[in-house]
């Protein structure tokens, strides 16, 4: 941001020249520039920030006070629990419905630490005043714009102060505040604060009545929310949304992330203005000591070398440190063999967490995560993970689909819908600038081909797929403010796709099970369907004298004979339904054999805690959740599988044909 | 001797019930026998001048998972072709494939997914039957137009064909003398043209009035009945045949169709085949012979040329004069359209080309 300021101030220079031949002196020129405040300079590029338009606007202000509670909570060690308001404001009395009404209140409570009286007003009414922006540790919230952004946004629409209820537990009170931001001075300015009731004893709420369009779909509030749950699922997730309807997202996932810890920035990070301004901040005397204790890896041996190379005396104050003897020890950095940053400062979500999320969210057949291990870029460490969610689950549309004859030309109809993306960074789900993201070029890049998958050139793989991908850092590159798209470095993106790439190959495997299974399946069926035909063809043939039950028997007869007769039955039934393969499948590092006793670990417990918590609308798939507990001993689903298809063969025959597999 | 036909062919295909229940009497996979109908198995027969179906043949077993739907779309379309003989009517290709379409009972299966899988099971069960076309009471569109100094009688109709006006008559598909009978021909020869733009320019100059022919076309490749009633025509009043087509090798091989019968449906040739019809062009020699000028000639395709050079190799291709012919195009890398006559004048075809033609007895054999 600082550097959009000096930009702010450079073109102003150049403007005001030509003006002085006009006769403005340089004193008068002097008289008129002045200081621009943070505030200011975003009150008119709001944009940097997401409130570009109504709709953002709002997005973006859910966003960011969802963003704050989380990571409040999550740093206290208090497993997040959140609810999401966003409801109509009535303009002069009436209120219109959703999709028409403009002006909205965003509330968010969570029931975490709570924030002492004295920090309140600055939090939430004065820019760039936050905890996160000066140490390395990952978090959601970067720079402490956001809320305070969300607030200025909302005074500057409607003129209303943002609200804030906090409490640090339950032997403090409850504090109420109504505060402003001073856009010339970027400092808050409380309107109203009092003790009061408040019917939580610990946490934050937060208001803000502003400006906004509610419309659902791509890139709005409810899919936030939703993605938001995928991606956390140590959390839960209450959101009503302006229709006045409450979803719940269940917690699934009962750790908290690990603690990330704060590092120090790693020499390779480090850009030559920060190097001159550390060394002028420092507290050490020498330039050795300097080195080796404001920054990550570097030893006092490794600080000896630098030294040595830019040919500065490690005795030397580094205040004294400037000109050329500053660049040179910046490039002698840049030249020394340093170990990479340490990880500890990242804390990812983890496949296990990552699979209940979205086993939770999207329906689908098979499941996968990868977390990669950390890598650096710039000197930051990240870590990748990826996830994807495939398949359209177990529908119940099928079953009434089958019931329609197909037209011709029908048979071949194929599904032409693409995967769809869903990128995240530090948790927070990005939900703008897709095509402008690193995430999204490294799927694109993904030969998913490789794994069966169809995919056009320069396009999305196609099919009924989620892919899930997450980058987790002490500092995301974003391309804007906005933090909508995670920049194109090259070590990320190859990260990325080797995650994608592992994510692909168990997706590969599992597919290729299924194409199996179900030709395993269509012979067996073949016969089946076909000498009902053929017999009804010779009847109709012999003008109907016919026994046809005989003709058919003795039909069956003769293809069991010749397709392995009912040992096939046995190794088909063993393998689970008619698919070969239960409803959903997660298949994880450990291996595809292992998929079934996987999936209890992070599922067994959940399903049942959550489900008296959560009643109807907030579990995407109450049914597969109902059908897990079948899988878990391999033979019992199998068996209830082949019921379900029962009349039609009890009709047909006592016994079954088979495929010819046992003799291929 | 219409009815005795008709009952040995109902029985035949009736044959195909007793086929399966034999079998499953016996405890083996039903099997149905089919010639095989391609390159592979033709014979070209140079003594008769006629392609011959070979005496291979294909089995369709019913318990084998690649034919088994096969097998079941063979018997659907049999028990179609059964219902025809006992209702005594006939019918088209496309309704034979929708009435034995069906979708399979409890799935989303259908027994045909479009005509290309009934179409070509038709002509397996000709084969495989021995049946004609026409007895099996299935026809195709009527693709084809005669006109000249005949007369026919078609269900009782006469038919004057020299007038037709300029449309002509519209030739069925089953001209068998039990459905069409040549009553009077006084005609000196059969000029069939490959294309009805070319007929029209011939039927609309009265060509076949000033030099006493029939005219014939079939829209491109001639359909049986076209081909059928030429035959007879050539059988029954000695009319030779001429063959007019484009110069190109789809325009060789619909003659050689003509002359001899095709692959396809070799076991019809010595029906419909005709060992002395004449190739009166276009021939590659022509452009030269004519002056067609080069910029009305078309750049032989990638297909064209691997068609022209499978045509080399076809044992009825073999005579000096044809290879000499296809090398000749091949050569020249063009490809001339009947059309292309028009760049000298519009009747230009009439007036000039095929009177020089004949008078010249200018053409292939």
């Amino acid at each position: 941001m600082t550097k959009h300021i000096v930009k702010a101030e450079a073109q102003e220079q150049p403007k005001r020249r030509p003006a002085a031949r006009v006769g403005l002196t340089a004193a008068e020129m002097g008289a008129s520039q002045r200081e621009i405040s943070v505030s200011e300079f975003f009150t008119k590029n709001r944009h940097l920030l997401g409130f570009d338009n109504p709709r953002k606007a709002l997005l973006t202000a859910v966003k960011e006070a969802v963003d704050n509670a989380l990571d409040a909570c999550e740093e206290a060690g208090i497993l997040p629990e959140v609810l999401i308001k966003v409801e109509v404001v009535p303009v002069n009395g009436v209120k219109p419905p959703p999709a028409q009404a403009t002006r909205f209140r965003v509330t968010v409570v969570d029931y975490g630490p709570g924030i002492v009286r004295e920090q309140i007003p600055r939090i939430f009414a004065k820019l760039l005043y936050g905890s996160k922006f000066h140490r390395l540790r990952m978090s959601r919230g970067q720079q402490g714009i956001g809320i305070s952004a969300a607030g200025m946004y909302g005074q500057l629409t409607t003129g209303k102060p943002v609200e804030i209820i906090s409490r640090t537990g339950e032997k403090s009170p409850a504090h109420y505040f109504e505060v402003q931001i001073n856009t010339k001075t970027n400092e808050p300015r409380i309107l109203e604060k009092k003790q009061i009731e408040w019917e939580n004893h610990r946490g934050t709420q937060v208001s803000i009545e502003m400006e906004g369009r509610y419309q659902k779909g791509r890139a709005s509030v409810d899919e936030y929310v939703e993605l938001t749950a995928i991606a956390n699922p140590h959390v839960k997730l209450v959101y009503v949304n302006p229709d006045g309807e409450t979803k719940v997202y269940p917690r699934t996932f009962n750790e908290l992330p690990v603690h990330p810890r704060e590092i120090k920035p790693h020499p390779y990070g480090i850009e030559f203005g920060i190097l001159l301004k550390m060394l002028h901040d420092t507290k050490s005397h020498w330039l050795s000591g300097f080195l080796a204790s404001d920054f990550s890896r570097v030893s006092p041996r490794v600080a000896e070398e630098i030294c040595t190379k830019a040919n500065i005396s490690p005795k030397k104050r580094p205040r004294d440190i400037m000109g050329p003897e500053a660049e040179a020890l910046y490039k002698a950095i840049q030249s020394t063999k340093i170990m990479a940053p340490p990880t500890s400062c990242i804390s990812p979500i983890g496949e296990k967490a990552i699979l209940t999320g979205l086993y939770k969210q999207i329906k689908g057949d098979f499941y996968t995560a990868v977390t990669r291990p950390p890598a650096v870029y710039r000197g930051n460490p990240f870590i990748i993970e990826a996830g994807i969610a495939y398949g359209r689950g177990p529908q119940q549309g099928v079953e009434e689909k089958r019931k329609v004859p197909l037209a011709e030309g029908e048979a071949g109809d194929k599904e032409t819908e693409l995967a769809r993306v869903i990128r995240y960074a530090n948790r927070v789900p990005l939900l703008y600038q897709q095509s402008a993201c690193s995430t999204f070029q490294a799927a694109l890049d993904t030969s998913w081909r490789n794994y069966g998958i169809s995919q056009s050139k320069g396009a999305m793989p196609a099919g009924p797929m989620v892919i899930f991908i997450h980058m987790a850092s002490v500092w995301v590159p974003f391309t804007s403010e906005s933090k909508e798209a995670v920049a194109d470095y090259d070590e990320i993106r190859k990260e990325i796709k080797l995650a994608l790439q592992e994510c692909g190959r168990r997706l590969g495997i599992f597919l290729k099970r299924k194409e199996h299974a179900k030709s395993e399946f269509h012979r067996r069926n073949i016969f089946e369907l076909y000498i009902e035909e053929v017999v009804e063809a010779c009847k109709r043939l012999k003008d109907g004298k016919l026994a046809a039950e005989k003709l058919k028997s003795q039909l069956f007869k003769i293809a069991m004979k010749r397709t392995g007769g009912e040992k096939t039955d046995e190794i088909l039934g063993k393998k689970g339904g008619p698919e070969g393969l239960p409803d959903s499948i997660i298949v994880t590092a450990e291996g595809v054999e292992g998929d079934i006793p996987a999936l209890q670990e992070p599922l067994a417990g959940e399903p049942e805690a959550a489900a008296p918590e959560s009643p109807a609308p907030a579990a995407a798939a109450p049914a597969v959740e109902l059908e897990l507990p079948l899988a878990l001993p391999p033979a019992k689903p199998a068996q209830a599988k082949k019921a379900a298809p029962a009349p039609k063969k009890a009709k047909a025959s006592k016994k079954k044909p088979a495929p010819k597999r046992a003799k291929r | 001797m219409k009815t005795k036909a008709k009952g040995s062919v109902a029985s035949r295909l009736i044959g195909l019930a007793d086929l399966v229940i034999e079998a499953a009497e016996r405890g083996k996979d039903p099997t149905i026998n089919i010639p095989v109908r391609a390159l592979s198995n033709v014979k070209f027969n140079e003594a008769r001048g006629i392609i011959e179906m070979g005496a291979n043949k294909q089995a369709r077993s019913f318990f084998n998972v690649g034919m088994a739907k096969k097998f079941m779309q063979t018997m659907l379309v049999g028990d179609a072709l059964a219902e025809l003989q006992r209702g005594e009517l006939t019918t088209s290709l496309r309704e034979i494939y929708y009435r034995a379409k069906h979708t399979l009972q409890d799935s989303h299966e259908n027994t045909f997914d479009n005509q290309n899988e009934s179409d070509p099971i038709i002509e397996d069960l000709e084969v495989a039957l021995a049946a004609l076309r026409e007895e099996l009471h299935v026809r195709a569109e009527n693709a084809g137009t005669i006109v000249g100094p005949l007369v026919l009688v078609d269900d009782g109709d006469r038919v004057d064909c020299a007038k037709m006006g300029k449309g002509g008559y519209s030739v069925p598909s089953i001209v068998e003398p039990d459905y069409v009978e040549i009553s009077k021909c006084t005609a000196d020869f059969v000029l069939l043209v490959e294309k009805g733009t070319q007929w029209n320019r011939l039927a609309e100059d009265k060509f076949w009035k000033k030099y006493n022919c029939v005219l014939l076309t079939g829209n491109g490749q001639p359909p049986r009945g076209v081909r059928r009633l030429a035959r007879r025509l050539h059988d029954e009043k000695k009319l030779p045949v001429y063959v007019l087509v484009d110069n190109d090798p789809w325009g060789y091989y619909i003659y050689s169709v003509v002359k001899q019968g095709s692959i396809n449906l070799a076991f019809e040739s010595q029906r419909m085949a005709i060992p002395t019809a004449k190739f009166i062009g276009l021939s590659s020699l022509d452009p030269e012979t004519y002056g067609l000028p080069r910029n009305v000639g078309i750049k032989l395709n990638e297909k064209d040329v691997s068609r022209a050079k499978e045509l080399l190799n076809y044992p009825w291709f073999q005579k000096k004069p044809w290879q000499r012919e296809i090398r000749r195009m091949l050569s020249s890398g063009l490809k001339y359209e009947l059309d292309a006559l028009a760049s000298k004048d519009f009747q230009y075809l009439t007036k000039k080309y095929l009177p020089k033609k004949l008078k010249d007895r200018d053409w292939l054999d």
